[in-house]
């Protein structure tokens, strides 16, 4: 059976692992390498890079970072931020990552979507969407006067509206139109991110997820909220999550990888066990 | 006669621009292969074995294969008795062809590539079992029902049941390896899949190697 996936996320700035790794055993928690060596012992299925470099002037250094991962851990690495153009995301997989995810990018232009799932296969490429409930940005809607997006305009009574820009410019995108539609556009898998939710710890957004998730044919990988491993079953099975993402419950050693699968193959859900 | 444990085989990875070869060059070396990523037929013919990737539409693959001669080199190599590893894309293009595209494909394998059919979500991506159902060498030493990492949308399905090695359940039950002589082929990627994942790699270096010692 095919089994979900469990998949810490990590901040890289400047080519350095950030925002409160805290491990007793490792000699350099800054080291991404280091870091995706650990997890993957742990049992980790999958990784998450995120370059939040705020300069792109030092982007290049990202490039460094997947090399350097690459040649050391094999399993699945999807790196996002600041991927602009078809020419980042070749840079990217020639590094050796897997997957590439767009978010800013694929809002300025959607098509940027279709043209990299042609060229490199829908397989690669995920669309990173950051979702916020609507009520306290009417207005910021109205000021911004958000024109040629119809078909996708949010509904300000039910909606959630997308964001891009790491979060600070509501795109006046509806979250699951905008799912729809890069599915369409030939997207292999949706992160999906509640930024209500995110930072808070106290679970996953499960009416915006399973929404999503039922709402398109690809698989969603539901981010922000874990606090516990309750967190995570409820994802997967009230939010029809494929694969679940988390940082601080991991890095900050609350709860291990084991510790989410032994918790999760319990709940009766298929995992992939360890050391296997 | 060399003695097969000192020699390093020379492996080709055959480079059409079709997704991540990198991981697949860094599991050779790490599997103790000298590791050479080429789309030139006489460098490729050179080396002792050749793993051919892929990732990706299966039309423009096979338009790149052609236009770098690929496509006749692998029915070639194939039938020199060439070890021969094919991964995801690099099985469903040895088959005949596929629902994917309109282009034929390489006509090694009888069969078709098909489609997933609907209520499950496409790709199929992330780790599943694969039911290994041959004793061939390559899949030797890997415990039955280990989990593998998967990401496609279409599969193969060979004529001759005989050829199929392994199978995996994603809503149908499905062809996840063929294995016959020198040929291997996997849907899922063993360069993406640990520490089970290396043993295949692993393998294919020692099947390599013994062929290597086997030749006159």
């Amino acid at each position: 059976m095919l089994t979900k996936r469990i998949i810490p996320c990590l901040d890289v700035d400047n080519g350095r692992v950030v925002k409160g790794v805290s491990f007793v055993n490792l000699r350099d928690a800054g080291d991404p390498a280091e870091l995706a060596r650990f997890y993957d012992k742990e049992g980790a299925d999958e990784l998450v890079f995120l370059d939040i470099t705020a300069s792109s002037d030092n982007r290049d250094t990202m490039v460094d970072v997947v090399r350097d991962v690459s040649a050391e851990v094999f399993i699945p690495l999807t790196v996002g931020g600041g991927i602009r153009q078809i020419a980042d995301v070749r840079k990217m997989l020639e590094a050796g990552a897997d997957k590439v995810s767009l978010n800013t990018a694929a809002l300025q232009d959607p098509n940027v979507i279709k043209e990299a799932s042609e060229f490199f296969g829908s397989q690669c490429i995920v669309v990173a969407i950051d979702a916020k409930r609507n009520s306290d940005i009417y207005m910021s809607l109205q000021e911004q006067n958000v024109t040629g997006w119809e078909e996708l305009k949010v509904d300000l009574n039910t909606g959630w509206v997308v964001y891009t820009h790491g979060g600070r410019s509501p795109a006046g995108v509806d979250a699951v139109k905008w799912a729809q539609k890069v599915a369409e556009l030939g997207a292999g898998e949706i992160l999906l991110t509640s930024m209500d939710s995110d930072g808070h710890e106290s679970g996953y957004d499960l009416e915006l997820l399973s929404l999503v998730s039922s709402s398109v044919s690809i698989p969603v990988i539901a981010s922000g909220g874990a606090g516990s491993l309750e967190h995570l079953q409820q994802a997967i099975e009230v939010g029809k999550a494929d694969a679940v993402l988390a940082a601080s419950i991991f890095h900050f050693g609350t709860f291990s990888i084991g510790d989410a699968k032994t918790y999760l193959a319990n709940q009766n859900i298929a995992i992939r066990p360890l050391g296997k | 006669m060399n003695d097969v444990t000192a020699v390093k085989p020379k492996i080709a990875i055959i480079d059409y621009q079709a997704g991540n070869i990198r991981s697949v060059e860094k599991a050779l070396t790490k599997s103790g292969a000298e590791a050479v990523v080429s789309s030139i037929p006489e460098v490729i013919e050179s080396c002792d074995g050749v793993v051919f990737p892929g990732q990706g539409a299966c039309d423009s693959s096979m338009l790149n294969l052609r236009s770098h001669f690929l496509d006749q080199l692998i029915l070639q190599l194939i039938a020199n008795e060439k070890p021969f590893l094919g991964v995801c894309l690099g099985l469903q293009l040895l088959l005949q062809h596929s629902e994917e595209g309109d282009e034929e494909c390489l006509g090694l394998i009888p069969g078709t590539v098909r489609r997933f059919p609907k209520g499950n979500k496409i790709p199929h991506m992330g780790w599943n079992e694969v039911n290994i159902i041959s004793d061939h060498p390559v899949l030797s030493g890997v415990p039955n029902n280990s989990h593998f990492y998967f990401v496609h949308s279409y599969f193969a399905q060979p004529t001759d049941k005989d050829m199929i090695a392994a199978t995996t359940i994603y809503g149908i039950e499905f062809c996840s390896a063929v294995a016959y002589e020198n040929v291997v082929a996997v849907q899922f990627h063993p360069e993406k899949s640990g520490t089970t994942g290396l043993k295949i790699y692993e393998n294919f270096v020692q099947f390599t190697k013994m062929s290597m010692d086997d030749l006159p």
